[in-house]
């Protein structure tokens, strides 16, 4: 049994032992259990890919004479400005002005806020033209000019769900080729593709949130960031294996982190022909050693997570809910997988590579006393399920 | 086809005015070579470009190429048609299934990263409307 502050402690004196989630479970098989819990202090957990609900907060401070934007752009990207004056939010997923979308599908999606995003991270100059109603206090009607990052009050990312603790896979029983946040999926489930570090993702490494919650610092794309609440849409109260390990999406977290110090290379606007724009992340989450059933969570393997094939023809659009079957990361990890005695070629959009090279850089900062666990302020919660949307009259 | 014969890469850039002219004919006829064509655009009045595998002997690839070169075409040997940005790849694996040559593959599973062997590079340009990171381009 070890407390964060004792890990804390071995951090601060250099002395921590650390471990990436993709080498635990042999160091594990090698030295026993409980004698493991004692040595190691932390294993670092990461993944990398697209995550669409992000984005980030941006604060230009005040031209002389003052606007209080009402509209805005960066880089022609549209803003929200519903907020205080020279305060703006900056989403993922937001296209370019006059992007032509999928008007003659399946449109390119090359630029929006994903890639407004990437561009500032990496001190990219940018331009800012915002519109104002005008008031007493804030005279100017119009505002164009050029900032980079450095430039801003502040730019802290704010994103309301990443880190999906399990995800589908996405095949396509339909007769048409379908272009979707999934990727290009071709008819008659001649392929599929999947989204998940598997045995590196945060969430699957502790699956029932005993260290990972509200208040654990985490590290997003480079800057030491935390969990702020619980991510939207999450859900740990659904189908999990005898091992307690998500069939399913299941649970997500809330990050945030300041974009000032984050790296270029873990922020990336991502395309998806057909379907639109987003933000891939690479984010590392630690998770700490306190005692043997912590550990041995850590040990999952791709052949112990299972994810659910979903039909992306029919099913996932009309809300079904139907679910083919589940195939193993390990399945996956071949490259082909089996439904229903048909072989199908899959693909990743998460990056396991690059996943990898996060928990390595995390385990560094850690070791070399750089990065301090923070301990939750509050469980992330586990029976929750996911509401719909129900569809009502105006006299209910 | 002769025991010493090789297969070559290449690429022609046609300015506006040589479109009329039968340059892939003439390989095949007087020089024997046997071509293999994956990306063509000749359009009237437009500058224009072919991709194309060409097997002979040394010589007369050799020969061919100072045959084409009289006709003001620019002559590539760089045989990079498709070229994939090491530092915008994030190794994700999505293209693979996507490049019917293999091309594009996961070589060391330990790794899992992605390798791309430009030879076999059909430059069917899939890979480059898919890949979200735009980690692919053409040179044309």
């Amino acid at each position: 049994m070890k407390t964060y502050e004792q890990i804390n402690d071995r951090i601060e004196s250099g002395k921590a032992v650390v471990l990436t989630a993709d080498e635990v479970m042999d160091y594990v098989d090698k030295k026993g259990l409980q004698a493991a819990a004692k040595e190691v202090d932390v294993v670092t957990t990461a993944t990398f890919g697209p995550m669409c609900s992000s984005g980030c907060f941006l604060n230009f401070g005040h031209s002389k004479p003052k606007i209080r934007m009402s509209e805005a752009w960066v880089a022609d990207v549209l803003v929200y400005t519903g907020i205080a004056a020279v305060d703006v939010y900056l989403g993922c997923t937001q296209l370019r002005h006059g992007d032509p979308a999928n008007m003659y599908p399946p449109g390119e999606f090359r630029y929006g806020g994903g890639h407004v995003i990437e561009d500032l991270v990496a001190g990219k100059t940018l331009q800012l033209f915002a519109l104002s109603y005008g008031t007493d206090c804030y005279p100017l009607r119009e505002i164009r000019t050029y900032f980079s990052i450095q430039d801003l009050n502040q730019a802290i990312m704010v994103n309301p769900r990443n880190c999906y603790q399990n995800y589908n896979v996405a095949i396509n029983r339909s007769d048409r080729t379908i272009y979707t946040y999934m990727g290009k999926l071709e008819p008659h489930q001649k392929n599929g593709n999947y989204c998940s570090a598997g045995q590196l993702s945060p969430l699957l490494n502790d699956p029932f949130y005993e260290t990972i919650g509200v208040g654990t610092r985490v590290w997003l794309a480079g800057a030491h960031g935390h969990v702020y609440a619980e991510g939207t849409q999450h859900a740990g109260g659904g189908a999990r294996t005898p091992d307690g390990v998500p069939m399913g999406g299941a649970g997500t977290l809330a990050l945030t982190g300041d974009m000032k110090q984050m790296k270029k290379e873990f922020v990336r606007g991502v395309s998806f022909i057909g379907y639109g724009v987003s933000l891939a992340l690479g984010i590392g989450i630690p998770i700490p050693i306190l005692n043997e059933e912590v550990l041995r969570r850590t040990c999952v393997r791709d052949r112990d997570i299972l994810a659910p094939v979903v039909d992306y023809g029919v099913d996932y659009p009309q809300n079904t809910g139907n679910v083919i079957g589940h195939v193993s990361y390990e399945q996956l990890r071949t490259g082909q997988i089996q439904v229903d005695g048909k072989t199908i070629e899959v693909g990743s959009l998460s990056s396991y590579p690059k996943a990898l090279e996060v928990a390595n850089l995390l385990a560094d900062e850690i070791r070399r006393g750089d990065f301090r666990l923070a301990a939750p302020i509050a469980p992330l919660r586990k029976d929750a399920k996911m509401k719909p949307l129900v569809k009502r009259g105006k006299n209910r | 086809m002769n025991d010493d014969s090789v297969t070559k890469k290449l690429m022609f850039y046609f300015p506006k005015c040589v479109c009329d002219k039968p340059i892939i004919y003439h390989l095949v006829k007087d020089y024997h070579l046997i071509v293999n064509i994956y990306r063509a655009k000749v359009t009237p009045e437009e500058e224009g470009y072919l991709v194309l595998d060409v097997t002979g002997t040394e010589e007369a690839i050799q020969r061919a190429i100072d045959f084409v070169k009289t006709f003001d075409v620019t002559v590539n040997y760089s045989g990079k048609g498709v070229v994939r940005d090491e530092e915008r790849c994030s190794h994700c694996g999505y293209c693979v299934p996507y490049c019917p040559p293999g091309a594009l593959k996961i070589e060391d599973r330990a790794t899992r990263k992605v390798a791309y062997n430009e030879s076999e590079c059909i430059e069917c340009l899939a890979c480059i409307r898919i890949c979200p990171f735009g980690a692919c381009t053409s040179a044309f």
